[in-house]
């Protein structure tokens, strides 16, 4: 009993402030990186160049203004809504198409679908290197099957018709498994009557698949999608390996964009302006994905 | 029906085979490279027949690379040695940050808890340029720029959310019925987190370490902006070394498979763990 007391007269922090203290560190850290963010706005409201100190000044949303009939912004926007969009339409579909491949609890899938990890684990960056070297012109092996194939000139990444293709397909290969790694979760995890009672009544596997898994799957769906699209339109590392945004401006999506206007044109104040722009696309679609996220949390947990 | 289903494994068969070639096949060839000299690797057509040498490894290990032209120094092994004291330091740092975060989220439901701990999350989904940007010229004031300890802190904005929102559900899934048992024995808040929560969290613990590790590992643009190239990881590294080098393409392969290797292996010793981390812990592996 005395023992118990003198515990309680040795606790330092009281009860209620306890959860607060604990979690300062990690508040502290992240105010830290707030006060950038801030600093990013106020930059995106200026005039400001690194090269022109002495012309900096307010200009109150001129760098916005001038967005509209830039057609290098225009650019930039449509670039990194073609590459979200095919790459997340790419991999949903053939990751979708892997996992029902994949479905059956085997050793042999099991093997595969621990084989696909690979891919996702290695750095994007390192994996559009790999792919460089795989479509060197004088040695690469892919040059090399394109033109064994018919397609003598086939300059993937250093030609504009082809260079959105070559990025589109190193985002294929290292993010397909991470859409199948999460649909296969998905489709191992759904009750099995639905199935067997169809199967019993003869419908066909196509309309079972149309009709039970792909509605009963699709908050899975929905929320792989998501993740994949909020990353994507911020694909930074595999263009930047593989062209630096060229060749021209073929490949300038809003990062490589800003990249480039901060380090190369030193025009801090569109570059800041082009990064705002596209937070507040990533700002909506992450709270549509957050919400579908918790909801797959909270079952993933009454189901456990 | 016997026919249908033969011919259905068949194309099962047929469609599995094509995706592995897929997904191997530039892995299995970096490797082929990278054990091939520069004349191997040249010929024309490409061929599988060739005498594999460590050459390219020794070259990078070393630090020189001597070829009939020139011979130069290479500063791969420093990259390498960057990317380990960065990877490991930001997660022990957001292991110590982010696991007592966790607990309190998870425990006590505080005022402000769900808004903290979703701004942290928010974090895992904003353009790491905006931040870096204005970081840039913030660390160049404060005298951070180009230091491990710097590079360590911005680390933490992938590190982070990761850790917390991991570690977060496994321990809510623990029943806080054994922790108030072993309250209500006498024993401090201290004793019960360290005795009671983190060893039962501990499996959750280990893996979004790993995570963390393989993410940290990955990363490339906060080295870019916020590096020196004697700070640099492999990441950033092996890109410079493409340009510095030139056509030593048996070393670019021998040092993409070098920097490849810790995560992969990594990745396939806790595989098990990776489908919770990846998402989150919204789907159950």
């Amino acid at each position: 009993m005395t023992d118990t007391l003198t515990t309680r007269r040795r606790q330092l922090i009281s009860p209620r402030a306890l959860p607060y203290v604990l979690s300062l560190p990690a508040l502290l850290v992240c105010i830290g990186i707030l006060i950038p963010f801030v600093t990013a706005i106020y930059y995106s409201l200026q005039r400001y160049r690194m090269s022109q100190p002495w012309n900096r000044g307010m200009n109150w949303g001129e760098n916005y203004v001038k967005f509209l009939t830039d057609s290098d912004f225009w650019n930039t926007l449509k670039v990194s809504l073609v590459y979200a969009g095919s790459t997340v339409v790419l991999e949903l579909l053939l990751g979708l198409a892997i996992a029902l491949l994949l479905k059956k609890r085997s050793t042999v899938n099991n093997f595969i679908s621990i084989m696909l990890l690979l891919p996702l684990m290695t750095a994007p960056a390192l994996a559009a290197l790999m792919f460089k070297l795989m479509t060197n012109p004088n040695f690469g092996i892919l040059s090399y099957f394109m033109q064994v194939i018919g397609f003598e000139d086939f300059r993937w990444g250093s030609s504009p018709d082809t260079a959105l293709f070559t990025v589109i397909l190193v985002d294929i290969w290292v993010y397909t498994p991470f859409m199948m790694i999460l649909l296969l979760a998905g489709l191992r995890s759904l009750p099995t009557q639905p199935f067997e009672a169809a199967a019993l009544d003869g419908v066909p596997q196509l309309e079972q698949f149309w009709r039970i898994t792909l509605p009963m799957l699709m908050p899975y769906i929905l929320t792989a999608a998501l993740f994949r699209l909020l990353d994507s339109i911020q694909q930074f590392d595999i263009i930047y390996a593989m062209t630096q945004g060229g060749p021209g401006d073929t490949l300038m999506v809003f990062q490589v964009e800003a990249y480039l206007n901060f380090f190369q044109s030193t025009n801090v104040g569109r570059s800041a302006a082009l990064l705002l722009i596209l937070w507040a696309i990533t700002y909506v679609l992450s709270n549509i994905f957050v919400k579908n996220w918790l909801r797959l949390r909270e079952r993933a947990k009454g189901g456990a | 029906m016997d026919h249908t289903s033969f011919l259905e494994r068949w194309f099962r068969r047929a469609a599995l085979t094509v995706i592995i070639i897929f997904f191997m096949f530039p892995i299995f060839w970096i490797v082929l490279m990278s054990l091939q000299t520069n004349e191997t690797i040249l010929r024309s057509p490409p061929s599988m027949s060739f005498a594999p040498t460590l050459d390219n490894y020794t070259a990078i290990l070393a630090g020189r690379l001597d070829s009939n032209v020139a011979s130069m120094g290479i500063d791969f092994v420093n990259n390498l040695m960057n990317s380990i004291i960065l990877s490991v330091c930001s997660v022990a740092v957001a292991l110590a940050l982010g696991v007592p975060a966790a607990y309190a989220f998870a425990r006590h439901k505080f005022r402000g808890s769900e808004d903290i701990a979703f701004t942290l999350l928010s974090f895992r989904f904003a353009p790491p340029l905006l931040v870096l940007l204005p970081l840039t010229l913030y660390f160049q004031e404060i005298g951070l720029a180009d230091t491990y300890l710097g590079l360590v802190w911005v680390y933490q904005l992938i590190c982070l959310p990761l850790i917390l929102w991991i570690v977060r559900g496994y321990f809510e899934d623990i029943s806080p019925d054994i922790e108030y048992a072993y309250r209500i024995a006498g024993h401090s808040w201290f004793s019960t987190f360290r005795k009671i929560a983190l060893p039962l969290a501990g499996p959750g613990i280990a893996a979004a370490g790993l995570l963390a590790f393989i993410f940290a590992w990955n990363n490339f643009i906060f080295a870019l902006v916020l590096a020196s190239a004697d700070k640099q990881p492999v990441t950033v590294g092996a890109l410079a070394f493409v340009t510095a080098s030139g056509i030593q393409y048996g070393q670019i392969a021998a040092a993409i498979v070098l920097s490849i290797a810790p995560t992969l292996a990594l990745a396939l010793w806790a595989q098990r763990y990776l489908v919770e981390g990846l998402s989150l812990g919204a789907v159950k592996g």
